[in-house]
């Protein structure tokens, strides 16, 4: 048998909700495992990519420069790297704040706020750098695969994954690419 | 920037409303006028005007947002456009815009303080011939140069009355270069309809004088000669000059056939397509022709209404327009009698107010109706159920002239001329790097080279045809014919010099449908948006093969999947460029791998600067 497949995944600007789906694929998920280990993933609870990994699963959107420094880490370690669910598509929730300045959005929070004490904004340096949009991920590396939806089915997640493990070019069928 | 400071006095919107009726289709008229009167619609006026009409504030806003010449916000006393086509950057319109804006101290899309004067770009005005263009409160400019723009600005400056500026600055050319079989003598009034009336007669109708011929005694019945004309158009086997080449004799039996309590003829003079100016001609210089054929086209079909839609840009030929139709009148050419035959035809004049998407059939139609300007389903088609859901005959300008010539000179005349599958005549409109544009009339089949040698623009290296819809050929392809079964075309040709850079044409062109794309459906509305994103990426020298993939894919998309023509030909010039002038992307490709269109530290300035940090971390 061929060499198992490695996967590495991670949230940036997301809410995990990707990640959810991607459990959702069920007893699948023991297939899959099959034909590939995960190499860092929340999922697992690894850190660090070791090496090289065949496939990144990214969800999320970019809104600091930590999100930013992960996403060029995963370009860099991942031969295919895969833009997961809506904000990693277009920035999705996060990225309503985009009609806004930054200023405005950090004073309302820090300090306009409802009972904010000690109004200021935050500038501990263990803190990342939020960035003045929120962005897509495309629009900073190269992205090789989109699966949309918020989040994508369990089903949309099996079929790309099934297909990338198996060195297959994954191509949605209109039915995983409806929603109502 | 200006401001309202109070609601200005809402007489003048009464006295406009007063003179419409309570039909929500007079909207886009209604608000036309209110826009020329204050030079925007104040919130004041969308709810008198909703209110008049019933509908609602927010459809009233709509259009206000869709029309590019009209606005919410003050656009000053004086409201100049500057035309943003290709060739009128390449007269230098970009360096005379800022001029201007310098001379009168004003920010380029904002109103002055004292609100007096805003300046901005808009779509070709239709004066490719005789550019840099611009419009100056409904009134165009040509021939810009730095003295016009001196005097210009001192005209503002001392506001003077429009009425009183110099003639000279507003002098429009016809530019008519060669003429052939159709436009070589002037057009008599009436003879073409007369023509139509009395076709397939015998020898003795002919011998009578027209009022005895058309009288019921001489045994000729009238609509005789309306089928016989429809004949005619048959055997000359016009297509439509719009550029879609539709037959037209198909359509108009389309609509006479099908049953209706009443049908209409639709004179579609939207002439968005940059580039294209032969329309305006002919309704400056062969207006009768058209609105002749128009006539015709309502003798025959059987229908009483016929209606212009003519582009704001051209608002200048209102009174020569109106004029003409009057005397038509008085000719009794137009009216409840026409000819004294019982036959009723009127015509009148609908405005645009700045949609290149107007000029789609189904879009006019949606604007005529007083909404949007938005492409309807595909089906039915506007002769099954057009203007109010009644069959209505859609034809270009030049069509219209061609089916007058038609009626008069019969349809074997007519196909005698062009090509096998391109009968007839065709006006081209040459802009662009040559000695002597302007309009040119050559029979169909006409090559590329030989409209070059007569403008004096043989050393072009690419010639865009039909416009930055159209195709882009290069000087390999120079023999390649102008007809429907080479380069298919609405007569619209740009010539390119050697010494232009090829990927300014692509820049201006995806500016131009991303402005102009309706944004009904997603393919257009975002392609055309990530177009330009992507075309400027490259320009500010951040592009890299994985663009150029990227664009690849997109215009793959629309072409296949965009609701309309717009959006399915956004593209061509995009494909085009990339397989023949491939040479002046790849100049500005600085980096194989993908980087951003964006400073991705920059992008953190604003937290850095809310924060003060400055360490490692805070940069990337
Ligand atoms: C985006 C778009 C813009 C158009 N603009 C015009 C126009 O300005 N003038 C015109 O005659 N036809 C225009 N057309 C074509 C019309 O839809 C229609 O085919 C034409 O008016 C029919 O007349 P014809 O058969 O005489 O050419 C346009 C089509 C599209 C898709
Ligand atoms: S796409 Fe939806 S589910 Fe996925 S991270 Fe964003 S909000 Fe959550
Ligand atoms: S293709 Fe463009 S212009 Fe046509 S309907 Fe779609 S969005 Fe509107």
């Amino acid at each position: 048998m061929a060499s198992k497949r490695k996967i590495a995944t991670c949230s940036l600007a997301g809410c995990f909700g990707c990640h959810m789906s991607l459990l959702d694929i069920d007893e699948r998920l023991l297939e899959l495992l099959e034909l590939a280990d995960f190499d860092r993933s929340p999922i697992n609870d690894i850190k660090e990519i070791k090496g090289i990994v065949d496939i990144g699963l990214v969800e999320g959107g970019l809104c600091n420069a930590e999100t930013v420094r992960v996403l060029q880490h995963f370009r860099e370690h991942c031969r295919v790297l895969v833009s997961v669910g809506e904000c990693a598509l277009t920035g999705g929730i996060p990225s309503m704040r985009n009609h806004l300045s930054l200023k405005s959005c950090l004073e309302e929070s820090y300090i306009r706020g409802v009972g904010v004490e000690n109004a200021h904004i935050p500038d501990d340096p263990e803190l990342p750098l939020l960035l003045d949009k929120v962005y897509p991920l495309h629009e900073v590396v190269k992205v090789d695969y989109y699966v949309p939806g918020c989040p994508p089915s369990a089903d949309a997640l099996w079929h790309v994954l099934s297909a990338l493990v198996t060195g297959r070019d994954p191509h949605l069928p209109p039915a995983l690419l409806k929603y109502d | 920037m200006w401001r309202e400071e109070a609601p200005p006095a809402m007489d003048a919107v009464r006295g406009i409303l007063e003179s419409h009726e309570r039909d929500p289709g007079e909207l886009l008229q209604i608000l036309i006028k209110v826009q020329h009167s204050y030079h925007y619609v104040p919130d004041a006026a969308v709810e008198l005007i909703a209110d008049h009409l019933r509908v609602t504030r927010a459809h009233v806003r709509g259009l206000v947002g869709f029309y590019s010449f009209l606005s919410s916000t003050y656009r000053g006393e004086y409201a100049v456009y500057i035309s943003d086509n290709i060739t009128d950057r390449m007269q230098g319109s970009t360096g005379l815009a800022t001029y201007l804006c310098n001379r009168l101290n004003v920010k380029l899309g904002e109103t002055r303080q004292d609100g007096r004067v805003s300046v901005r770009f808009t779509s070709c005005t239709g004066m490719c011939d005789q550019g840099p263009a611009a419009l100056i409160n409904e009134r165009a400019l040509t021939r810009l140069t730095r003295q016009r723009m001196d005097r210009i600005a001192e005209l503002i400056n001392s506001r003077t009355p429009m009425e009183e500026w110099p003639a000279e600055l507003f002098v429009v050319e016809d530019n008519f270069r060669r003429s052939d079989v159709m436009f070589r003598r002037a057009f008599e009034p009436g003879a073409a309809l007369k023509a139509a009336m009395l076709r397939g007669g015998d020898e003795t109708l002919k011998s009578l004088q027209f009022e005895e011929a058309v009288d019921p005694s001489s045994g000729h019945a009238w609509r005789r000669g309306a089928d016989e004309t429809l004949k005619e158009l048959y055997r000359s086997d016009l297509r439509g000059r719009g550029g879609a080449g539709f037959k037209a004799a198909i359509k108009w039996e389309t609509c006479r056939d099908i049953s209706a309590p009443e049908r209409y003829v639709i004179c579609n003079a939207d002439e968005g397509e940059p580039g294209t100016f032969k329309d305006r001609v002919l309704l400056t210089s062969y207006a009768d022709m058209v609105f002749e054929g128009m006539t015709i086209c309502g003798y025959v079909v059987g229908s009483t209404r016929g209606i212009l839609y003519i582009r704001q840009e051209y608002w200048y030929l209102k009174s020569h327009l109106e004029a003409v139709l009057a005397r038509r009148r008085e000719a009794d050419l137009l009216g409840r009698n026409v000819l004294g035959t019982g036959f009723a035809f009127d015509i009148d004049i609908h405005w645009g107010a700045g949609a290149y998407i107007a000029g789609m059939e189904s879009a006019l139609i949606e604007s005529v109706e007083g909404r949007r300007a938005k492409p309807r389903k595909r089906w039915p088609l506007p002769v099954v159920a057009g203007l109010n859901r009644r069959p209505t005959v859609v034809n270009n300008v030049e069509t219209f002239a061609a089916a007058a010539t038609i009626a008069l000179k019969g349809g074997a005349w007519f196909a005698g001329h062009g090509t096998g599958h391109s009968a007839g005549t065709k006006l081209f409109c040459v802009s662009g790097d040559c000695e002597r544009a302007g309009i040119y009339e050559y029979p169909f089949g006409v090559s590329v080279r030989e409209v070059l040698r007569d403008c004096g623009g043989l050393d072009a290296q690419a010639v865009q045809i039909s416009g930055p819809s159209g195709v882009t050929i290069t000087r390999a392809e120079f023999d390649r014919i102008l007809a429907f079964e080479d380069l298919s075309t609405a007569g619209t040709c740009m010539v390119f010099g050697p010494q232009r850079d090829m990927f300014d044409v692509v820049r201006n062109f995806t500016q131009f449908f991303r402005h102009e794309c309706c944004g009904l459906c997603t393919p257009c509305r975002v392609g055309t948006s990530l177009l330009e994103m992507l075309v400027e990426k490259v320009a500010a020298g951040k592009g890299s093969p994985v663009d150029v993939e990227q664009v690849q894919s997109i215009c793959q998309l629309m072409k296949t999947t965009a609701h309309c023509g717009l959006g399915q030909t956004a593209p061509n010039h995009v494909i085009d460029s990339l397989v023949k002038f491939r040479g002046d992307w790849d100049k500005r490709m600085k980096t194989t791998d993908f980087v951003p269109a964006f400073d991705l530290d920059a992008a953190l300035q604003e937290a850095r600067q809310l924060t003060g940090r400055d360490d490692a971390m805070a940069h990337l």
